[in-house]
């Protein structure tokens, strides 16, 4: 569709740029052909798609199982399902989510492809253990499947709470092992990451020239690496459980229930931020390269990113209020929650204030992070809510829950997710997507998000339960709507999907950066060559320097001004 | 950029690798101070069922397999290829023995009727049942690390057979070196807490 | 910068006195948990424990000679760790 990027910088005249032979072309190593170049690969940027075809399935098949929860909830009584089927669909849904999508989405796909490409290099440290963490990804999703066939899938929920999950006879153990290679999968992508940050920079990068997409995986990774072993662990004790009756969390033998919860969340409140830390990584990413302006508050950026990991790891307990936890504990851990939205708001107003007095060029990525703000704020404020002690009592696992989560994790991570699709797209496969089907699936999707959660927090607030199968008339209005939302943001989801994946038949090709980005995966052809760049990237003083898009957008057009 | 020959960059990753099984193990400690708390004189009675001879041996045992691992690293870069593999042989040794004590420890206990989920149980005070569910889980988990710690040195000695592993390379010795180190090292926490708890 | 830290080689007269220490504090532990010291017993039995971590850690791991990522990345770990058991106590203790 030639016209829809007029006012972006594209400079068709850099020859050095457009004849390069991009990654798709050279497998590596060179010896494998065919599909054994894609499955048998140590290049990050395969990796990095191979996770992208795999979650994107499995995100698929998650939404599917919500629609299916939401039509069964938009009646009181029997709609579609037996409860039985009911319990085992929202535990799917929530397990799918949680461990096939949102926590492994960013870093995995984004991660791998654009890290090593952001700090100038050509890998990742451990290549072999890049593709190792995809087998294990692989191998969890092959498990969760089997888990469905044999006793029947998991009725828990996403939380495998004991004493149910140990006395249930449905198939737990096999998705709690799935959960569990899918940690180490996670587990071994952040010792990746880490070890790559620190050995593999370019010369001349210092830390404080680190994009804030890597350092926001940066923090990620460390959290990644040491909360998940704590859920490992917690797994196996579930699975011990199961097998042998070891009693370690059986009331009957002295064992004590709320010790698996704060075990559980030890892992699983700092898993949130490994959830929303990648993706504020991204809009970080996407709001200064289209305000054409330097991101506000570099430092403050990166020192709150870090903030979040550690202050994360203090909280756990703020999701066991009505566990029949000490008053000290409820307290203590009350205080500590509202710490923790102090860095989360940092960026907020970071990302706000960069747009203040910037040039801004609207597309449908910039859209979708302003989406992203706009959400993820009622989520965080929602949290607040929850945070404190009073109101959660009130509050605790109602549907007013189930809505501030979906704000943070869907509003947040989910369009994270979405716009960084759409942000590195031309990046990944060299073509541009349709815009104005950009703008219209990211409308749906947003409107019917709105329709869809807004209507939880009233009836939550109302005292309707989450998780539960029937529920008295009176909420019938509410979860009725809901689900009409639901249908239309799956239709605004379905289509975006749709509109990408036309890009590949009638989209327009590119060779290289179309949005004007500063930092240095934009330096090298879109899709990069095989090592990535095709001359030794030149490292920025700072990152979101943008003097020389400015003065590249503002050349006459056709006289050649490529970058010299 | 070739990072094959970066070995402080592989010791790194190694180091981040051991922080894992630090937190994996360390989450069954956090079971332990909350049970402990709870059930301290239970916990007491019980840590004097545990034999300490048999205890302490095996930490004499890991103490020693660990310098001889240590030592081989020295012994390589002095290129005394056959000291190192005599030194890895012994350590090799020195698992085998840990894990036939630990069997010999576990049978005696299972003779005993202790053991999770066993009638003999059924009636002993809370902490009694819990402390031999964590003493079952920790030990065994213990030693599947030795078993696999054992495998990775085993790696090594073929390594240095082959020449793979030399004076001016030796990162993977210094990296299965390390692991045994720790398997180690979660022993000189377990010993005290079971064996020795008063 | 790539052969950095590589060149520590620990002798192994160094190597065996560190075994002999740990082995002494082995001794000690062992007799010091016989000796009736109350609830410190659990305590004294700890800080044992850790100081023998330490000698391991220090020499045959080779910490001391790691760059200051491993040293402060290692403490942190523990720093995690003791945090997530102190502030368990939170509840445990005022149950």
């Amino acid at each position: 569709m030639p016209g829809l990027i007029e006012n972006l910088p594209t400079n068709s005249g850099d020859n050095k740029l457009e004849n390069t032979i991009s990654f798709y072309k050279t497998p590596s190593p060179a010896r494998f052909t065919g599909i054994g170049a894609w499955l048998l690969t140590t290049d990050h940027k395969r990796i990095g798609l191979m996770y992208m075809a795999a979650i994107i399935f499995w995100f698929v098949v998650a939404i599917i199982l919500g629609i299916l929860i939401r039509t069964e909830l938009m009646s009181v009584g029997t709609t579609l399902m037996e409860a039985e089927t009911y319990n085992a669909l929202f535990t799917l849904h929530g397990v799918i989510m949680i461990f096939f999508f949102v926590i492994p989405a960013i870093p995995a796909i984004f991660g791998n492809f654009l890290l090593p490409m952001q700090i100038g290099t050509d890998d990742v440290f451990f290549p072999k253990l890049n593709l190792l963490s995809w087998y294990l990804y692989m191998l969890g999703g092959v498990l969760a499947i089997f888990s469905l066939f044999a006793d029947g899938p998991p009725d828990t929920g996403w939380t495998f709470y004991v004493p149910f999950s140990v006395s249930t006879h449905t198939n737990v153990g096999l998705t709690v092992t799935a959960a569990f290679i899918l940690g180490m999968s996670s587990m071994l992508t952040g010792l990746n990451f880490i070890t790559t940050l620190h050995r593999m920079r370019m010369k001349g990068m210092g830390w404080m020239q680190i994009p804030l997409f890597s350092w926001s995986l940066y923090a990620t990774a460390w959290v990644q690496l040491l909360a998940t072993p704590v859920l490992s662990i917690t797994l196996l004790l579930i699975i011990f459980e199961r097998l042998f009756g070891s009693g370690m969390f059986d009331p009957n033998k002295g064992g004590d229930p709320v010790l698996y919860q704060h075990l559980f969340w030890m892992y699983s409140h700092p898993a949130v931020y490994i959830m929303i830390l990648p993706g504020m990584g991204v809009i970080s990413e996407i709001i200064p390269v289209f305000s054409r302006k330097s991101i506000f508050g570099y430092k403050a950026i990166v020192l709150s990113s870090m903030a979040i990991a550690v202050a994360g790891s203090l909280v756990w307990a703020h999701h066991m209020f009505t566990s029949g936890m000490s008053d000290v504990a409820v307290f203590v851990f009350s205080f500590l929650t509202f710490v923790v939205a102090i860095p989360s708001a940092i960026k907020v107003f970071s990302w706000v204030s960069t747009m203040y007095r910037g040039s801004i060029l609207m597309t449908p990525p910039l859209f979708l992070s302003l989406c992203f703000i706009y959400l993820f704020s009622i989520g965080g404020l929602t949290g607040l809510v929850l945070g404190a002690a009073g109101t959660n009592i009130q509050v605790h696992d109602t549907h007013f829950v189930v809505a501030h989560f979906h704000f943070v994790m869907f509003g947040g991570t989910g369009f994270a997710f979405f716009a960084a699709l759409h942000f590195w797209w031309p990046k990944f496969f060299g073509r541009l997507y349709h815009f104005k089907t950009a703008y219209v699936a990211a409308t749906l999707t947003t409107m019917g998000f709105m329709l869809h959660y807004i209507p939880m927090f009233v009836l939550g607030m109302q005292g309707m339960p989450r998780r539960y199968y029937d529920y008295l008339s009176q909420f019938e209005t509410g979860n009725f709507f809901a689900g009409i939302g639901a249908y239309i943001m799956a239709a605004g989801i379905f289509l975006m999907f749709i509109n990408l994946a036309l890009s590949f038949k009638n989209g327009e090709k590119i060779s290289q950066d179309p949005w004007g980005g500063s930092t240095l995966e934009w330096q090298s052809p879109c899709p990069p060559p095989l090592h990535n760049f095709v001359a030794p990237p030149t490292a920025p003083g700072y990152p979101y320097d943008f003097k020389a898009v400015i003065q590249k957008a503002n050349e006459p057009k056709g006289t050649g001004g490529g970058p010299s | 950029m070739n990072q094959s020959m970066d070995t402080t960059g592989s010791r790194t990753g190694m180091w981040l690798f051991l922080y894992t099984e630090i937190m994996l193990f360390g989450g069954l400690f956090v079971i332990y101070a909350a049970y402990y708390r709870m059930h301290t004189m239970d916990f007491i009675a019980s840590g004097k069922e545990l034999d300490m001879v048999m205890g302490a041996a095996n930490t004499v045992i890991l103490l020693i397999s660990s310098f001889c691992v240590a030592a081989s690293i020295t012994a390589v870069q002095q290129e005394r290829k056959k000291l190192a593999c005599t030194l890895l042989s012994i350590t090799l040794a020195l698992g085998f023995l840990f894990l036939i004590n630990k069997y010999f420890e576990w049978g005696h206990k299972f003779d005993l009727g202790i053991y999770p989920d066993s009638p003999a149980m059924e009636d002993s005070p809370h902490g009694r049942i819990l402390f031999f569910s964590l003493y079952y889980t920790i030990t065994g988990l213990h030693g599947i690390h030795i078993v696999i710690g054992m495998i990775l040195l085993s790696v090594t000695m073929l390594f240095i057979f082959m020449d793979k592993i030399r004076a001016d390379h030796f990162v993977f010795l210094e990296n299965a070196g390390l692991y045994w180190h720790l398997v180690d090292l979660i022993w000189i926490f377990i010993f005290p807490l079971f064996y020795l708890i008063l | 910068m790539i052969k950095e830290s590589e060149s520590h080689m620990q002798s192994y007269g160094k190597l065996f006195s560190i075994l002999l220490i740990l082995l002494a504090l082995t001794g000690f532990t062992v007799f010091i948990s016989r000796v009736d010291l109350g609830s410190a017993n659990i305590w004294v039995a700890i800080l044992v424990a850790s100081i023998k971590a330490s000698f391991v850690l220090l020499y045959f791991m080779h910490l001391k000679y790691e760059s200051f990522l491993i040293k402060s990345s290692f403490l942190a770990t523990i720093g995690f760790l003791a945090i997530l058991i102190g502030f368990m106590f939170w509840d445990i203790a005022f149950r």
